[in-house]
This record gives structure tokens, sequence and C-alpha cells, in this order.
């Protein structure tokens, strides 16, 4: 199927929230970000790999956006495209806007580009072993962040980056900038990692599954610590994680991600309680729960698609109980449940009785 | 009596001192390292004052083929005898140290340069770049060394520069591939991603952040590559390609000696020479092989 006739089939546009509208409406604070059709595919030798295609979504500030989904459904390329920072040659972003308080990021320049990463949107990598390069200090890896963005001799440098690690709760940070990576416990290390995302201010943070690689009790303080700073600057972040818990604990609205689309978004308590898509049911459907004695942890039937050779219709739907002949064909359009809540899926249309 | 506790303490630091010092030095390659300062490096800079006789002067006709002091007709003189115009082996061999060591660090330095870079660029960037580098270096690969000298030598004369273009041509292909290698792994970290978050240009992150990442690599394969750069000299030496007579190159030595070798009169002519390089090669590939195990990150503790 060619690119131009998959979109032409789904273009969900016309239902997405007017942000105006939904300032006015919502209050909580200025849409700071705003994602509309954005596509990211992968050139490859087996195929076009759709790693995003067509997602919209709108950020606002102080605000947290949870985006959920099973590995491999886009959600880390979706934080490199906000970036441009997507894995080249192979990969593009071929179509969509990305207005960071206006301004289109898909048009800037590299140049222009590189005024933006870390300034007015950093991002918090997964593995903390490896986001610190092993042959510098800290202080040293502070200090390229912070060089980037402010000009100034060695001293008030220093300063900055102490107060950087002072803000992540590193004790002792004027000992610390002299460690070496290695030298420190990876609950350390991703605060280290979180102290040089936040060094230049940003008013945006995509945080890449943060806690995956922390142990569980350094997981909750590290959370803690997000939440804290994000009370201190008003940083809107954008938090991916395939953690339900975690989404209940930090985020203020959900996107559910399923192969490359967003399939429903909300405030996470609607969402929670009145979930719409089946894709969204039967990912919390599978979440266990400590009450209840089961002999099957329930799962989700078959596979996700292959991003590269993609269903016509709803990709779920091959998966889906409710499936029907109509799901097969089309994609469904946005469904609105509530001012801020909607979701993609036949079901919602007047068509399905 | 006193508690004699301190004793062990008073007399601890001069044995400590000593044994910590000896422990130190054994933790490097001694044999090689003293091989090469005594075979090559020590004559490479001494040359004239340690060398008896002048490396290129007739010694006149009286004195030829002399054999070493220890065959029969040999003299403290001449300690590893003289070739056909009666020029001292051992001066010519000490005087040869200088071109030998002047050829492998200037082709080392030259063709590490351009294929580091390239190396850098291919794997880092990918795509088109990385297939247009790399099947250079293919090609460069599949181009017959020896054949490339003896053409050039036959257009242009032999002559310094030549050696070292010939050498760079073929050597320079090995670093880029090598140096693609471990870009490949290096840049999918995360700390590369994250110097890209914080707005690092890519040529920061090359030369800052990957550069560094696989200079032991770098090096181990520079030393490593002393020994065949000069192998290759010699080679083209030995076969008229290399450097210009009468320069005493050890591969030209034992070249010169190649007739008298069969008839026996004049073995020493091809032997010594041979011994310094076999040395010299072996050397180099022993340290190299100690530094690939030295700095190999999972066996680094520092």
């Amino acid at each position: 199927m060619t690119a131009r006739n998959e979109s032409a089939m789904s273009e969900p546009q016309q239902d997405v929230p007017n942000p105006n509208l939904s300032r006015r409406e919502m209050g909580v604070g200025d849409v700071i970000l705003q994602v509309r059709g954005l596509r990211t595919w992968f050139y490859t030798r087996a195929g076009i790999v759709k790693a995003v295609d067509g997602i919209d979504f709108d950020l606002r500030q102080g605000e947290t956006l949870g985006i959920v989904g099973e590995s491999g459904c886009g959600k880390s390329m979706t934080a490199r495209s906000l970036l441009r920072l997507v894995p080249r040659p192979a990969g593009r972003i071929v179509s969509g806007q990305i207005l960071l308080e206006g301004e289109d990021l898909v048009t800037k320049s590299e140049e222009e580009m590189r005024q933006v990463r870390g300034k007015r949107i950093s991002m918090i990598l997964q593995d903390p072993q490896t986001s610190l390069n092993p042959l510098y200090t800290i202080g040293n890896q502070l200090r390229e962040a912070l060089g980037q963005a402010h000009r100034g001799n060695s001293k008030s440098m220093v300063r900055r980056a102490i107060d950087a690690l002072r803000s992540v709760n590193v004790a002792a940070p004027e000992r610390r900038l002299h460690d070496y990576p290695h030298q420190m416990s990876g609950g350390m290390k991703q605060r280290v990692v979180g102290a040089i995302a936040i060094s230049c201010e940003p008013s945006v943070i995509i945080a890449d599954e943060p806690t995956t690689a922390l142990d569980v009790t350094i997981q909750l303080q590290y959370l803690r610590l997000l939440k804290e700073i994000q009370e201190n600057t008003g940083l809107a972040i954008i938090f991916i994680t395939h953690d339900f818990g975690v989404v209940a604990r930090m985020c203020d609205r959900v996107a559910v991600m399923y192969a490359g689309r967003i399939v429903e978004q909300g405030p996470v308590r609607e969402l929670f309680n009145n979930p719409s898509h089946p894709y969204t049911e039967a990912l919390m459907a599978s979440v266990p729960k400590l009450e209840e004695r089961v002999e099957w942890l329930y799962s989700i039937e078959g596979q996700p698609p292959l991003l590269r050779d993609l269903p016509p219709g709803c990709r779920f739907a091959p998966r889906c109980p409710e499936a029907r002949e109509q799901c097969l064909a089309e994609y469904p359009s946005s469904h609105r449940l509530s001012p801020e809540h909607t979701a993609h899926c036949w079901r919602l249309d007047t068509s399905w009785q | 009596m006193e508690v004699s506790l301190p004793t062990p303490a008073q007399a601890g630091p001069q044995a400590g001192r000593v044994s910590r010092f000896v422990r130190e030095v054994r933790r490097y390659p001694l044999i090689p390292i003293t091989i090469l300062i005594v075979v090559l490096i020590i004559p490479a800079i001494f040359a004239p004052w340690i060398a008896p006789y002048h490396p290129i002067d007739d010694g006149g006709l009286p004195n030829r083929l002399k054999p070493p002091v220890w065959a029969e007709g040999g003299t403290w003189d001449h300690v590893l005898g003289t070739d056909k115009q009666g020029r001292d082996i051992l001066s010519r061999i000490i005087h040869g140290a200088k071109y030998v060591l002047m050829v492998s660090l200037s082709v080392i330095f030259v063709s590490g340069i351009i294929g580091v870079s390239l190396g850098l660029i291919a794997g880092y960037f990918g795509g088109w770049i990385d297939n247009l580098i790399m099947r250079g270096v293919d090609v460069f690969l599949a181009i017959p060394a020896i054949l490339l000298a003896l053409a050039l030598v036959t257009s242009r004369g032999p002559s310094f520069g030549v050696v070292i273009f010939v050498i760079c041509f073929i050597l320079w292909s090995r670093y880029a591939r090598q140096v693609r290698g471990e870009v490949l792994t290096i840049k999918n970290q995360d700390f590369v991603a994250r110097a890209r978050v914080v707005g690092a240009s890519h040529f920061r992150v090359i030369v800052r952040h990957i550069l560094p990442n696989v200079f032991n690599t770098i090096i181990v394969l520079a030393t490593l590559q002393v020994g065949f750069v000069i192998l290759l000299e010699a080679i083209l030496s030995f076969l008229g390609a290399g450097i210009p007579r009468p320069t005493p190159a050890w591969g030209l030595l034992v070249s010169e000696g190649r007739e008298l070798v069969i008839s026996g009169k004049g073995w020493q002519l091809s032997l010594f020479p041979g011994v310094a390089i076999v040395l010299v090669v072996l050397s180099f590939n022993l340290l190299g092989d100690w530094l690939r195990d030295r700095l190999d990150p999972k066996q680094r503790n520092l």
C-alpha cells in the first residue's frame, strides 16, 4: 500500500481539539507543545516501517502526559521525533507538525534545532548506565550541557553544575562533580542524567522510561523527585512508560499508543474509569491485581502487527475480540467521549448498532 | 621489652618500596620494551655516536667480507663482519634503525589520521557516506601493494616518499574498517543520544564522545601495525622498490647479501639485518598484544 493511500484513508484530524478552545475550557495552563499528524517512517530494505504514523496530542505547561503502550509501538520514536533525533539515515519525519510555543520544529534547520534541544525540550533516557560517557567526570558532562546554553567563565559554570546536582538531591555535590560515572550507583546516575536534562531549564522534558532500569525502591524516589522538580519549575513532562502504576502516580493525562498511533487519550481518571478502546481495556486487564487469585494472568491474544506491513483498517482489529468487518476495512475516526477524552474505535460510531 | 609493632613498619617503607617497584615494573612487558629500546630506539637516535664506522663510506678492499668476530678470521674491528665493499655491518644496521623508525612512525600517523577520520565519518553518519567509504576500503584492500610500489618506482624512481605513500595507501583502510565497526556500537549508546539531546553538534559528538571511546582500539591497532609496516618496508626495499641505495635500510641490507648467502661467503650480510627485523617486529607484536589485553575494558579496573 502506498503512503498516499494510507494517509488519505485515515486522516482523523477533524476531531482534534482546538488548542485555544481547550485552553479556555481547562485552564490548567497554556498549551506549549502541539503535535499534529506526526509521521516518522523508516525506509529499510524490507519496506517502510511506520514507527509513528499520524499522532496528535497537546501538552500544557506544568502537566504530565503519559504515553503508554507495549514495546515497539512507537513510544520512543515519538519522543525522538519531538527532538528531531530520529536515527538517520533510515528514519525520517515524513509529515506533521511539532509546534513548540507556536514554532514548528519540523521545518527548523539542524542548527536551529540545536538551540531547541536541551534549552527548550530535553530528555531523560532509559538507561542511566549508558547515558553518561564513561570517560568523563559528571562535572565535565554537566558543564557540556550548560555550555550549550550559557556563556560564562568556568567558575560560574561550576556553580551552575553544583546547583543542578543539588536540585536532584545529590549529596555533597561539590565532591560528586569530580566523580566518574562508574563510581556512582544506578539511582545516583539517573539523578545526574536528570540534572543534566533540567540544567538548561527547558520547558518540556521527555522522560523515556526513566525508571525501568532502576530498582523498585529507587523508582519511587525518582518519581517523587521528578514531581518535585515539576512543581518548582512548572515543567511539562512527557512520560513514556508501560507501567500503569507509574501512570496513575505521575500523569495528568494519558495517551495509549498502538502500532504507531494514539488509539485513546484522556485525563488519567477518566481513562482508567472508562477505557473506551478495546486495546486500553485489554491493557488494563493484563495488569495483575493483588486482591485476586487467578489461575492464568490475562494476556492479549496474538502479536502486534509488523510496522512495515500494517493492516488497512484498525490496527488492533486482528487481535480485537469485538472486531467486525468494518474494523478490518477502514481505520476508525476519532470519537469524543468527553471534552478531553477521545478514542479511535468503531464501537463508538453510530453505525455500530 | 617494648611492643615491637613499629618495627615492621619502620623496616617496611624501604623494603616495601622496592618490592612495590619490582611488582610495578613486572606488570610491563619488559623483554619487548628492552629489545625495542636497544635495537631500535637508541640506534635510531644516537647512530652517529655509537656506530663504530661510517655506514656508507667504503671500508677499502682489504676489509671486504670479513666474517663476524666469533667466526674464523673475524676481528673485534668489525663485530658483525663487513660487506662486499668493506663497510661495517653493525654500523649499517645501527644507522638503518633511523629509517625504520621514520618510515613506521610517519606511516602510522598519516594512515592513522586518514583511516580513523574516514572510519568515524562512515560509522557515525551511515547511509550513502558509509557505503561510499567502505566500498573505497574494499577497493584499496584489493590493490596489490607490491605491484603498485613497483609500478610507482619504475615511473617515479625509488624514494623515501614513495615508500611512505604506498604503505599508507594500504594501511588506512584497516583503520577505517576497524574504527567504523566500533563506532557502530558506540553511536547507539545512550550517552551519544544524551549529548545530542542537550544540543551538541555532530562534530562535537564525534570528537568528544566517540573518538575517545575508540582510542584504545586505535592504539592497539597502531602498535600491531608497526610490525607490519616494518616488514612491508623491508620487502619493498628488498625488491628494490623501497628506500634507494645506498641508504642502509634493513630490507636493503638483507637484499644486498642475497647472492652471497647462496655462495656461503657472506651469510652475515643478510643474517644480521634479518635478525634485527625479526626482533623489532616480534617486539612490536608482543607489545601490541599486551596493550590489547591491558586496554580491554572488560579487564580494566581503574
